[in-house]
């Protein structure tokens, strides 16, 4: 981000405790000191914001349309079902309702997911939510190089972009190559691990999930191709098909709500266009059709992890 | 508990009282003011004509009766240089930015001649060269977004002001009171007008606002507040060009409630207007009718004749009707246009 905004004048930031605070996930620190000034009430570029999900999605909507590129925090990802109505009946609408003359260049991004004992209000995956949104693009990094590279992507779309970051993710340690005109692709997932019994497709934090329930399978003997998903609008259904096509299995894994969450959307996908190719029905791997509990061992039980998976993967043999 | 409909319009009693108009116009000026409020008033007819036709369905709202207010205003900006935003009862407003009215006709028939190619319709015209952003369907929910293009203006430190009009009804919705926050914390030259014509749809202002006085719905965000009659397209035009001028010069925001009156229903669909006021209470309005005051006025001055007014309407009657007949003749978009414009580089998944 902060090279976005040392590149182009246009990119700002806003959200809450963004900029004095650092962050309350500290992504963007270090950035006030550059573009803000302690004294003043107010910093437009690194712009701490109240508490009003909808009236700043709606003035950086607006000020999007008027030729600016805002980066929009929503502290979580949960927060963002306040501002709803601005993104998915504004936001997302505008492009299409004036056919084509007003543009939105925005960036909505934020920690989403279950983190650590937050409980029900602060645990929602809103990807899927999202995804399911014509006129918004959505995407969910699993690596660091994948969150620098596809920042810069989003940043530069003239679309609206939903950047999912799940929280647990920030604690993972990667090195990029940076390059300030890198550009990682939308609508392109990746093979993280080949394999060739089945294949294991996720994205955000699961696609570790799904790298470590590979290695526990292998010492089973059975070889697991990981997909990373990392674009779910679009989404990159060639890639996709082309490991089922090889694997013959799928298994696809979300933290999301089992019944209704966009994995179920990529398996329905699959059962649809590799019917003749599957040895075995679609399995999924979803998160318990439950608010977030708050006691630990309650929550760890509605994320789906390694063992989860490696019970689904072993259903379909 | 008193049953009888409220008293009506706000004439004289509720509305702070306006200095006398001095009348520095010349004949001609007031004459473009009486054709521009008379055309929309002709057009918009014509626009319910043609929903009950069939011509046009959805929803589609009319300015009938609050000619003045959007007049009066777009006379104070520079047009196609400042911003403007509004709700769904957006013909005025397109066409005194100068927007073609043969392709606003157009969109509200759905044509692919229209604005938006006929993707959007009556609740969504848009031309951002004239520097006008819509064109919104959800009560209260562009507010924001005109506030936003206020900050496009802070943020580049150029020296537009945007206009941001709303309803009674929608000076209720929740992200009203978010915005004129921010537009407050940040000196966002927006000005937020209120067009209360006293009902949101089919409830009266006195059963859907605890404090009917709008205006001061600023105050509490430390905006300069103020309320005034706008069915008078020259007291309305005077006030209008103070704020801007005020705005542009202190980037600040302002909120104005411009008290006026439909005579036509919410919308098409309302066909039924006495299910929430009285006949009666239509008649006393109708007697402000801004076109009618304008005219009668001028006429009283010396400056225009009855018979100049017949063959100004009966021109402009015949411009509608040309009008109405090109939009009207226009195609509808090719049925492969439905997935055109979603995104600016893609399409999205395609098929049922």
């Amino acid at each position: 981000m902060l090279e976005c905004m040392e590149q182009d004048e246009s990119v700002l930031i806003m959200g809450e405790d963004i900029g004095r605070y650092q962050g309350t996930f500290k992504v963007t620190r270090n950035i006030f000191a550059k573009y803000g000034d302690k004294q003043s009430r107010y910093n437009l570029r690194i712009l701490d914001t109240p508490i009003t999900e909808a009236g700043f999605s709606g003035i950086a909507t607006g000020a999007a349309m008027a030729g600016l590129r805002p980066i929009v925090e929503f502290m979580t990802m949960s927060f963002s079902i306040l501002a709803l109505d601005q993104i998915i009946n504004h936001t997302a609408k505008i492009h299409y309702m004036s056919n084509g003359v007003v543009k939105c260049p925005i960036v909505f991004r934020g920690p989403g997911g279950a983190a650590k004992q937050l409980s029900a209000q602060h645990s929602h995956s809103m990807e899927g939510w999202y995804a399911h949104v014509p006129g918004l693009k959505v995407v969910a990094p699993a690596t660091p190089q994948d969150a620098y590279a596809m920042m810069k992507t989003a940043v530069a779309d003239d679309n609206p972009v939903v950047f999912y970051e799940n929280p647990g993710l920030y604690s993972i340690k990667g090195s990029i190559v940076q390059d300030v005109n890198v550009r990682g692709e939308f609508g392109k997932a990746q093979i993280l691990r080949e394999g060739k019994d089945l294949s294991l497709i996720g994205y955000s934090r699961m696609t570790h999930v799904n790298l470590a329930a590979a290695e526990l399978l292998e010492k089973d003997g059975i070889s697991v191709e990981v997909v990373d998903v990392r674009s779910l609008l679009p989404l990159d259904t060639e890639t996709i098909y082309a490991s089922v096509r090889k694997t013959n299995r799928a298994v696809v894994v979300y933290e999301d709500w089992r019944s209704g969450g966009f994995g179920a959307e990529i398996a329905a996908r699959i059962g649809e266009d590799c019917f003749d190719h599957l040895d075995a029905p679609v399995g999924r791997v979803g998160g318990l059709n439950v608010p977030m509990p708050y006691a630990r061992n309650l929550e760890l039980q509605c994320i789906p992890d390694e063992n989860d998976v490696v019970a689904a993967v072993r259903k379909l043999r | 508990m008193d049953s009888r409909p409220l008293a009506v319009g706000f004439q004289g009693k509720r509305v702070a009282k306006q200095a006398e108009t001095q009348i520095t116009h010349t004949p001609a000026e007031l004459e473009q003011y009486f054709r521009e409020m008379l055309f929309i008033r002709r057009f918009e007819e014509k626009a319910n004509v043609a929903y009950r036709q069939g011509k046009m369905g959805g929803y589609m709202h009319t300015y009938i009766g609050m000619e003045a207010l959007c007049v009066g205003w777009m006379h104070a900006i520079r047009k196609g240089h400042d911003n403007v935003i509004t709700a769904y009862r957006d013909h005025a407003h397109a066409i005194q930015l100068g927007t073609d009215p043969v392709k606003v006709m157009a969109e509200c028939m759905g044509r692919k001649t229209g604005t938006a190619g006929g993707k959007g319709g009556s609740m969504h015209i848009f031309d951002p060269e004239k520097g006008f952003y819509g064109g919104w369907g959800i009560v209260g929910g562009h507010i924001p977004i005109g506030a936003g293009l206020a900050f496009a203006s802070r943020y580049r430190g150029d020296d537009k002001v945007t206009l941001n009009f709303m309803g009674d009804g929608a000076a209720n919705q929740g992200v009203v009171f978010e915005t004129l926050n921010m537009a407050s914390l940040y000196d966002l030259p927006c000005i937020f007008i209120v067009e209360n014509n006293e009902f949101a749809m089919g409830t009266r202002l006195e059963y859907h606002a605890s404090d009917t006085e709008l205006w001061k719905r600023g105050l509490p965000f430390k905006i300069e507040s103020k309320r005034i009659d706008g069915m008078d397209v020259l007291e309305m035009e005077q006030a209008a060009k103070e704020i801007v001028d005020w705005v542009r010069e202190n980037q600040r925001p302002y909120w104005v409630e411009v008290m006026c009156y439909r005579f036509s229903g919410h919308g098409a669909a309302d066909q039924d207007r006495q299910l929430y006021r009285t006949k009666e209470e239509e008649e006393i309005n109708m007697q402000r009718d801004p076109i009618s005051r304008l005219r009668k006025m001028m006429i009283e001055r010396n400056m225009m004749t009855d018979e100049v007014a017949e063959a100004i309407d009966a021109e402009i009657t015949e411009e509608v009707e040309k009008i109405y007949a090109e939009a009207d003749a226009a195609p509808f978009p090719d049925v492969d246009e439905v997935y055109d414009n979603i995104y600016t580089d893609m399409s999205p998944e395609q098929g049922h």
